[in-house]
Parts: structure tokens; sequence; C-alpha cells
């Protein structure tokens, strides 16, 4: 099976089922068949250098500092971003179903990622710290209903429903993708100076001095102890 | 106690040597779990699964668990796999009958929450009147949850599908729970030799950091019981959501498959590959299976075995492979539904070849004589039957 940019219609046929093999290690996926990582990273950095509005879908293992390999991950992630002109990056912090809605221009949900998609009009995308479980959840919907190219960079062995597919990811494989696109980017003639992505228009950056228990919504009742509250006495 | 010290999972599953035992089926699967690193096993009491956790009480007993307890029933233990599961543990269980219908629910949950873990299933008659005799056909109720079920033929396999289904079970691109399915009565309260690793060797402790879902911190108010929210259809969720989580409960089903060719040397061993006629069986059907086949070519006759050890995945590419030149397959159960013969009869183009039996369930046993009797009746052999008086 050739694993093409879709939409592949109502109820997608997962890749595994029609024979896709995850790669072994040093490989990569490119349209579900196995090649040299390199034959990968080529087409990925095309597919991001070409197509509309590229964007980086960091998942939550990149978007928190809950060790020293995340953050120097996140680092290598804003530095690939830096370099695809006009890139986005819209996370996906978490997974669980927003209520009443999502806005699609913060943030991306495994639930319903093409609102995300398909208001952004996102024709390439990468995902990259986001749990295989909901990462491949999310690339079949959108192979389903979007015509969005979706580049996989796994920390693990990879999603067989991704146009392009790479395992094993760290910060040093992000880096290593990011100098094949740069020679890509000039093998194409595309005049670039590296520059940072626009600040999510719609999370204003935290103001910690200001910012109340509220601000948090459904999530207040985990801040425990609350802000401000001094915990003199333990059990 | 015996001081025991870690070692790499594929070291111990395929290279570390091993010492020969004459045990049961029973003390097979403790003594897998002694090798396992488990950190909790949870159980509710019933025949012939009791044996199994017993056993598993005393390892804890000597200080190869980190804990142990008697849940309130078969439901509750399940539930409380779960939870142990998404806190981060390595969780084992056995049951039997009614006591995996009773926790279906729950098992059934399993796969699509994404918790590994390794249930015993250690058959028996389920149907009303009451009865606590061998039977297989709670095998069938399993074979659509998800999970991976396997099937030993014999106390060997107890062991080595156990200790190797902590290990497919914890992978990442599979991260489902296994079932490790045998006969109760024949396979564990009988003993044959087994090949151990040794008692001072386990594997590496679960790392729930490596997984593809975030492991639920159990130690934060207010724990949550799910992971996952529901998820139901509404103007704000696609129409997709649960379709594709199923399809990855399935997906990550096939993808099993490597490891159980990794590990278990495949999903099917087949005797005599150039056999004109076939008998295909798993469990303990697989070893009067066996015993057919010698018996047949004493007498001289082309008679082959696949056993099959892996029931989901179902091995259906490798059966079809196997049996496209077989002129009749015969299919021995251990139930009155013949859940093994469908999967069979769905897999093959040719399927009229398929003989549905010999089937016996309710504790009858399965002679020889009646896989024999079928194979005589395809190769048109006419024999009388003596009676002796």
């Amino acid at each position: 099976m050739e694993v093409l940019p879709g939409p592949a219609g109502y109820i997608p046929t997962p890749a595994v089922f029609e024979g896709v093999e995850l790669p072994p290690p040093g490989k990569a996926l490119l349209y579900g068949k196995i090649v040299d990582e390199e034959v990968a990273m080529r087409e990925a950095a095309k597919a991001l250098l070409t197509r509309r509005n590229p964007t980086i879908f960091p998942g939550p293992l990149v978007l928190w500092g809950w060790n020293a390999s995340a953050m120097e991950k996140a680092k290598a992630v804003l530095e690939l971003a830096m370099e695809i002109p006009n890139c986005r990056i819209i996370p996906m912090p978490d997974y669980r179903p927003k209520y009443p809605k999502i806005d699609p221009e913060a943030e991306i949900n495994p639930n319903h990622p093409n609102l995300t998609i398909l208001h952004n009009k996102i024709e390439v995308c990468i995902f990259v710290g986001v749990h295989c479980h909901y990462a491949n959840l999310s690339l079949r919907m959108i192979r389903a209903g979007t015509n969005c190219f979706t580049i996989a960079m796994c920390a693990e062995m990879g999603h067989e429903d991704a146009m392009v597919s790479l395992r094993d990811v760290h910060a040093e494989e992000i880096r290593r993708f990011k100098d094949i696109l740069i020679q890509v980017r000039e093998e194409l003639g595309i005049k670039w100076e590296p520059k940072l992505p626009p600040e999510n228009p719609s999370l204003p950056p935290e103001n910690y001095e200001t910012l109340s228990v509220l601000d948090y919504g459904e999530y207040s009742y985990l801040l425990i102890p609350r802000r401000g509250e001094q915990v003199t006495e333990t059990e | 106690m015996p001081e025991q010290r870690v070692v790499d999972a594929d070291y111990l599953l395929l290279e570390a040597p091993r010492e020969r035992k004459f045990i049961t089926g029973a003390q097979a699967m403790a003594e897998a779990v002694k090798r396992a690193n488990v950190d909790i096993a949870i159980a509710y009491p019933i025949t012939p699964q009791s044996e199994v956790m017993h056993l598993v009480g005393d390892l804890w007993a000597q200080g190869y668990l980190r804990d142990y307890y008697r849940a309130e029933e078969e439901y509750g233990a399940m539930s409380a796999i779960a939870g142990a599961v998404r806190g981060g543990a390595r969780a084992f269980s056995a049951t039997s009958g009614p006591g995996l219908l009773r926790g279906l629910e729950a098992i059934a949950s399993w796969p699509g929450h994404r918790l590994p873990a390794v249930l015993g299933v250690l058959t028996r008659v389920v149907n009303a009147p009451l009865s606590i005799q061998p039977d297989n056909v709670e095998i069938a109720y399993l074979l659509n949850c998800g999970i991976i079920v396997l099937h030993a033929e014999n106390q060997q396999d107890v062991f080595d599908f156990t200790l190797a289904g902590f290990v497919i079970s914890e992978k990442v691109d599979v991260y489902i729970p296994v079932a490790v399915c045998t006969e109760g009565f024949f396979v564990t309260h009988a003993k044959g030799y087994v090949n151990m690793t040794p008692e001072d060797m386990k594997l590496p402790p679960r790392d729930p950091y490596k997984a593809p879902v975030p492991p639920t911190d159990c130690e934060i108010p207010p724990a949550r019981i799910q992971r996952d929210a529901p998820v139901q259809k509404s103007n704000f969720m696609s129409y997709l959501i649960h379709a594709v989580w199923q399809q990855e409960v399935w997906s990550s089903n096939i993808r099993a498959m490597k490891y159980i060719y990794k590990y278990l040397g495949g999903p099917i061993e087949v005797v005599n590959p150039d056999a004109e006629v076939f008998i295909v069986a798993s469990g303990c059907a697989a070893a009067q299976g066996r015993e057919a086949v010698r018996y047949a070519q004493l007498e001289g006759l082309n008679v082959g075995l696949v056993k099959v050890k892996s029931i989901r995945p179902f091995p259906e590419k490798e059966i079809r492979q196997v049996l496209s030149k077989a002129k009749a397959v015969i299919i021995p159960e251990h139930n009155i539904v013949g859940w093994l013969a469908k999967e069979v009869k769905a897999c093959i183009p040719d399927n009229d070849k398929v003989i549905g039996g010999p089937r016996v369930y309710g504790g009858m046993t399965l002679p020889v004589e009646l896989i024999m009797e079928k194979i005589y009746s395809v190769f048109g052999i006419k024999k009388e039957k003596k009676v002796v008086v």
C-alpha cells in the first residue's frame, strides 16, 4: 500500500491492515515503504519547503521540560522551525477532548485534528513529541479527511500512517534533519533568513505576577496548594 | 529467596541457559511470573486457576512480588489490574471459565486503554449446569477484545508464553495485554518437563515512560479512573475518533506478530509440511494431534500437524500457505462451538476441505482414536470397531 496524502475517504483503512510495517533501526518509512533515512528526510524537507502553511505540532513530550533530553529536543525543534520558511508552531499540549470547542489557531487535539488542519489550511505538518497512540489516531484522521502531508518524528519506532515516518528521533536527529532541510532549500533556490515562527495568536504570554487560580479554568482544582496559600501544617 | 539480577529481556528469553524440571502447568506459570519482575498480582480464586494464584501468592511471601491481594471478585480484580498498570506497575492475574466472563467487561477495556499486562486463562466449563471440568469455549469470548491470545499446548509453552508475554505486551508499538490460555487440569494439574531460565535472573523492571500513552499519576488527587475521557460523537468531536481508536488496538495486535516470531519461533509450528492431510489444533488438542500424526505415520499415512500458538493475532497468511495443497484439514477441539475451525475456514479459499472436529467438551478427554477415525475417513479406510466385553 502507498501511504499518500488524502483525503482517503469516510473511514480510512489503517496502513497496518494493508501490510505496512514499521522500519528497523536506521531506516524510515516513505509513503509506506521502508527506505534509507536520508531519502525519507529529503522528501520530507521538499514537502515542507513546497507545500502551503508548513506547521509543527509539538506534543507533551517536548512541550513540557520534564527532563534534560526533552528540553534539548524542544530547542532543536525551535531551531528547525526557524529554517522552514513561514513555519508555524501549533501545540498539542494534551489529549483530552476540548469542550465546548477547540481554538484551532491555538492548538491541535487528537480527537478532532482536522479542525486545526482545515482552519489553518495546513498542507504539510510535523508531529514531534506526541505519544505514539495519539499520533496514530491523528495521522489516520488527517489522512482520511485532508490533503495534508504528514511527517512523524517519533522517538520510538515510527508511524505507518504518516507519509514520512522517522524513528528514534531525538535532538541530534532533529538537527540532522534541519541540516538536510537547509541543503534541499538551497538546491531549490529558496532564499530564507532564519527567524522564529510567529507567536501563537490565541495564547498571550502568561504573566505569572497577575495569574489567578481562575485562569486555570477546569484545571484549577489541581492546584494544590492554591496560589498564595501557605501550608504550615501537614499530617 | 535467591538474589535475582536483572538481565536483558532478549538474553533471558533467547540465550540464557535452561534447567529441566518436571512440574505442573500451574507451577510453570508461577515460575515464569517469578522471573518476570512483576510488581503486583491480583486475583479472585476459581478452579482450576486457584493453584496458579496460590503459587504466585507464595512468591509474594518470599519477596518476588511487591504486592499481592485477593480482590472482591473478578470484575474487581481485572479493574484493579487496570489501575495498577495505568499507574506504571507490571501486573499479572489469572482466571478461569465463569471468572473470565465475570471479568470480561474490564478485560475488554484493557486494550483500548493501552494497558500491558499478562492474564493467565486456565480454561474450564462456563455453561450451566455448573461444572469445573476442562473445556476451552471461553477462549471464543476473548477473541474479539483486541487482546493478544496465545494458546499453550503443554507446561513448556505455559512457561515460555507467560514470560515472553510480559515482554511482547510492553513493546511500545504493541502495548496491549496478552492472555496466555491453556486447558485447566489437562495442563495445569498435570506434570511435564519444562526447560526454565535460571531462577536468579529476571526481566528488567517495567519502564512506564516508554509507552505510547502517558502514565497516570496515581499519587496526586483526584486520581482519575480513566486516563482517557469519554469519546462521544458531537459537534466538537470527530466522528472518526472511536473508529480510529479501535483500528489502533487491532493494528497493535497485528504488530505483535513480529515479536511472536522473535520470541516464540512464530505463530504456528508445522510437523510434516509436505503432508497430504493436516490436523490443525491449538492448546492441548495439539498434543493429541501430534500423537495422531505419529499413529498415522506408523500406518504409512501422510498426515501433518499445524499447531496454532497465536490465536490473536491469527496467522492467516501462514495457515493459508501451509494448507494450500492439503487434501483435507481436520480440526480437533475441546469445545462445542468449534472456534478454531471457524477461524481456519475464514482464512482459506477452499474451506470445504475443513472437517470441523472431532470436538469434546464438558470435561471429556480427547482420545487420539477419535482423531484417527477422521483420518481414516479422509483416506477412505474402513476399520471395524471392536467391542471388548
